[in-house]
């Protein structure tokens, strides 16, 4: 393993040089760095001219003046890494120190939810072959495909934003608005539960029921303008994440690990009052980290404990329940903050530029909500398109392994559809879907070239268009270096996940 | 063509009986017309092909297009670049259904045709789309099929080729060959993109060569004295050939997207000349006033690229030698209603059954 993962490096490396030598010669001819000079009517211009010159080697032509730059990369193993200065004289590290975070904290964000939803939805439809949901997902996952990123942005602003905003300045739901909401949820659910006649009526009506039950609660509580989960409503839904995680990863005939998971969602709950003064005593970001932690293991020892037969079984679905009610916990305490943030802001809490609202003030709570608010538009646009993409692949990737003689033996023995499909073929299902991720992470860094155009996101793609338009080779070679630093990362984290998910591969 | 669709829905020839479906339905055909049958009968992929077909000839009969230097005039009466005198506020004039006015899809503020401009914009657009296509499949084709063919060191190096272009998201290597050719217009970006859009179908083509060469024709076509071009070109890429058109189809669906969004960003075609990506760029900030500058653009890049994307699902299905579709089947919607239908008149016959064949 380490000797491929070595080998790896060593031809990534070589490649990596190339490529580089490539693209800094092609950006150097790609115009005149000089251009905004040239035009400019300042009385010292050729003393300013010279001065970049001088700066930037311009005087050396482009292929040798790679070597320079190279030359401050490999100052590295003494202790005086460089990657030159951009043209408004600032060092290139210093500009991608202050981009990197917001263009990482955009695309994380994007790609986690991307991947989850996208597989949950591909799985589900993959399940349903061939049903009208399987086609209505079809047709949309083909539509986000051919939409175009900065196209959808724009709409997103104006409807989504502004909208939603309106929408908050005073939350009514009109009642016809409200059982069309009801009966289309009802819908969707009843294609997606599937079943026949009756089983299938009885699910629309369950959920158009719920459905309304819940906006109607919302309304009444005004929970719009004050969102809170509170003590009660946390049990609840963290009653209803332990039977979710119970029966996707053991099955509700489990009833160790469904009594496990419930005592763990309890004592969330239960930990509730203490913890509203813990987060306020220790309003910080590794307290949250922390805490998630904690949550993980508590629930881990929870299932341990319970599981007596099946213990690992156990303590992994009270461990996943421990960290959903977690985060449970600090959402609750996020909501929290959101009053005092909608005043903060005047009112229009989403934002539709930027990455955070300058000078708030406030708390580590406020300046959080803050964050998620100027993430959820450029998070959408992403997700948007991304999740086309997996959709698609997992519904191929599962299809063909539902069809395999292992599944059929699976079958044969007698195991329930939930283990057969979780167990056998999600597992196998996961290969292809995991290059494609890999592939997929350095493409959605080109993707946040444009979004962060729109959106006005202070992060590598806004420095690299707005470097490659004024021709500073240097802070455009900063951007090529952590992409494909990022890309070779990923496809070799994509051949190693090959051995943890199918153990016949083996990597040499 | 209704005659073949009913002669493959009703295989109740009693010689067939003995049969499986899959059997009855390719028996006695040729790959090309199985292939054939099975595109046609993807209703989504067919709407798909008449749409862009129209498209198509909507875009270049209507503003007129320059082949090599010869100017061929169209029907509309605007150009692209002329300004007009504003008529009703540069609103569109277009009252549906027919009534199309002077300016059918609004003015911009300086009094220019917006049909004109998004028509030329949708011209660009396709060159980019063909052009990206034709030389990402060439480039791709032939260097899969001689790294998966020769194998050894010919493989390795091909591949770190490969490896060197795949480094780089290439929305970012068009972004800088774009601003090196992008004023030469929408011919010079296509062949620059399929220059550099080629990777992925040169792994997918090496991945079948390598499994195809290893199959017994090939041995019979090199025992029967075929040269390596011939082996190449007429034994293995016509069994490889499902693999290239489908991913060709989908390179050049997202073709479309990445010169819009290259022109978005200013990087791609520059005015005075127009794309629609570009466009939609110029008339963002008219948005919340006059949104139909907007709206069009997008349309026509959603329609174009959604119809490639929906053509090459149809190629896949019928490349697709494992589908076991049943012919004739009743649409899914129709189930639904009429299983709700069912429910609601209280009869409790057993729903038609779900055509989920393709688990068995």
């Amino acid at each position: 393993m380490l000797a491929f993962i070595i080998r790896r490096l060593g031809a990534s490396v070589l490649v990596l040089l190339v490529g580089t030598f490539v693209i800094y010669n092609l950006t150097a001819i790609s115009g005149d760095p000089l251009g905004d000079l040239r035009g400019s009517t300042a009385p010292n211009k050729q003393a300013l001219i010279d001065a970049r010159i001088q700066a930037l080697d311009l005087n050396v032509p482009p292929p040798l003046r790679y070597f320079l730059w190279l030359s401050g990369l490999l100052k590295g193993f003494i202790g005086q890494f460089t990657l030159g200065n951009s043209i408004g004289g600032l060092p290139v590290t210093t500009l991608l120190e202050n981009s990197v975070g917001n263009t990482l904290q955009l695309v994380t964000a994007a790609t986690m939810l991307g991947i989850i939803f996208g597989v949950a939805i591909g799985m589900s439809t993959a399940l349903r072959q061939y049903s009208g949901y399987d086609y209505t997902v079809t047709f949309f996952s083909f539509l986000f495909f051919s939409l175009p990123v900065f196209w959808v942005a724009v709409l997103l602003k104006l409807y989504v934003a502004i909208g939603f905003n309106d929408f908050l300045a005073n939350p009514a739901i009109s009642p016809p608005l409200l059982i069309i909401m009801s009966l289309l949820s009802g819908f969707i659910w009843m294609s997606i539960i599937g079943g026949e006649g009756k089983p299938r009526l009885i699910v629309f009506g369950s959920a158009t029921l719920i459905t309304a039950a819940i906006l109607i609660f919302l309304l009444v509580t005004d929970w719009f303008t004050n969102p809170q989960l509170g003590p009660v409503l946390i049990l609840v839904l963290g009653g209803l994440t332990a039977v979710m995680v119970t029966s996707l990863t053991t099955g509700l005939t489990n009833r160790r690990a469904l009594y496990a998971t419930l005592v763990t969602a309890a004592v969330g709950g239960a930990l509730w009052y203490p913890l509203q003064f813990a987060f306020d005593a220790l309003p910080e970001l590794w307290f949250l980290a922390a805490l998630g932690i904690l949550a993980i293991v508590v629930g881990g020892a929870i299932g341990f404990v319970m599981g007596k037969d099946d213990r690992w079984v156990a303590a992994r679905a009270a461990a996943i329940t421990g960290f959903l009610v977690g985060f449970l916990l600090i959402i609750d305490r996020a909501m929290a903050a959101w009053p005092a943030y909608v005043q903060a802001v005047g009112g229009r809490p989403i934002a539709t530029v930027g990455a955070s609202t300058p000078d708030l003030g406030g708390s580590l709570w406020v300046g959080m909500v803050d964050s998620y608010t100027h993430l959820l538009l450029p998070t959408i646009a992403l997700i948007l398109i991304s999740l086309a993409g997996y959709t698609r692949y997992a519904r191929a990737s599962l299809l063909e392994v539902m069809n395999q003689d292992y599944v059929r033996t699976a079958r044969a023995k007698g195991l329930s559809e939930r283990t057969v499909v979780m167990r056998h073929a999600f597992r196998n299902a996961m290969i292809p879907v995991v290059t494609v991720v890999a592939v997929n992470v350095g493409g959605l860094i080109g993707g946040a070239v444009v979004t962060e155009t729109i959106f006005a996101w202070k992060g590598m793609g806004a420095l690299f268009v707005s470097a490659l338009h004024e021709v500073d080779v240097n802070t455009v070679m900063g951007f090529f270096i952590i992409v494909g630093i990022i890309t070779i990362v990923f496809n070799m984290l994509a051949d190693i996940a090959y051995t943890a998910l199918d153990p016949r591969i083996r990597v040499s | 063509m209704s005659n073949l669709l009913t002669q493959m829905e009703t295989p109740e020839d009693p010689s067939n009986l003995g049969m499986t479906i899959e059997q009855r339905e390719v028996e006695g055909l040729s790959q090309g017309t199985i292939v054939r049958r099975r595109f046609f009968r993807h209703k989504g992929a067919l709407i798909s092909m008449c749409v862009l077909a129209v498209t198509f000839l909507l875009v270049y009969s209507s503003v007129g297009f320059n082949l090599f230097g010869l100017e061929i005039p169209g029907w509309w009466k605007y150009g692209y670049t002329a300004q007009g005198p504003i008529v009703n506020h540069g609103d569109p004039t277009w009252v549906l259904p027919f009534n199309f006015g002077d300016h059918p899809f609004g003015q911009d503020e300086i009094g220019r045709d917006i049909f004109a401009r998004v028509m030329r914009g949708a011209q660009q657009s396709m060159v980019v789309t063909v052009l990206y296509g034709a030389i990402a499949a060439a480039l791709g084709v032939v260097v899969g099929a001689l790294a998966g063919f020769y194998r050894g060191r010919i493989d390795q190096w091909l591949m770190r080729l490969t490896d060197l272009f795949l480094i780089f998201p290439i929305i970012v290597l068009g972004a800088v060959l774009g601003q090196m050719v992008g004023g030469l217009g929408a011919a010079a970006l296509g062949v620059v993109l399929g220059l550099i859009g080629w990777t992925e179908l040169a792994r997918l083509v090496r991945g079948e060569f390598l499994s195809l060469r290893e199959r017994e024709f090939v041995d019979a076509a090199r025992v029967a004295g075929a040269g390596t071009g011939r082996i190449i070109f007429k034994h293995i890429l016509p069994n490889a050939i499902g693999v290239v058109i489908v991913s060709t189809t989908l390179l050049m669906s997202s073709a479309i997207l990445i010169e819009a969004a290259l022109s978005f960003i200013g990087f791609g075609i520059v005015a005075p000349d127009v794309s629609l990506g570009q466009l939609i760029n110029l008339y963002q900030g008219a948005f919340t006033t006059r949104p139909w500058l907007f709206w069009w653009p997008g349309l026509f890049i959603i329609v174009i690229a959604l119809c490639i994307n929906f053509i090459g699902d149809g190629l896949r299905d019928a490349f697709d030698p494992r589908q076991r579709r049943i012919p004739g089947g009743t649409g899914p919607y129709r189930q639904m209603a009429a299983l709700i239908a069912g429910v609601f008149r209280g009869s409790r016959q057993k729903s038609p059954a779900e055509p989920t064949v393709g688990q068995s």
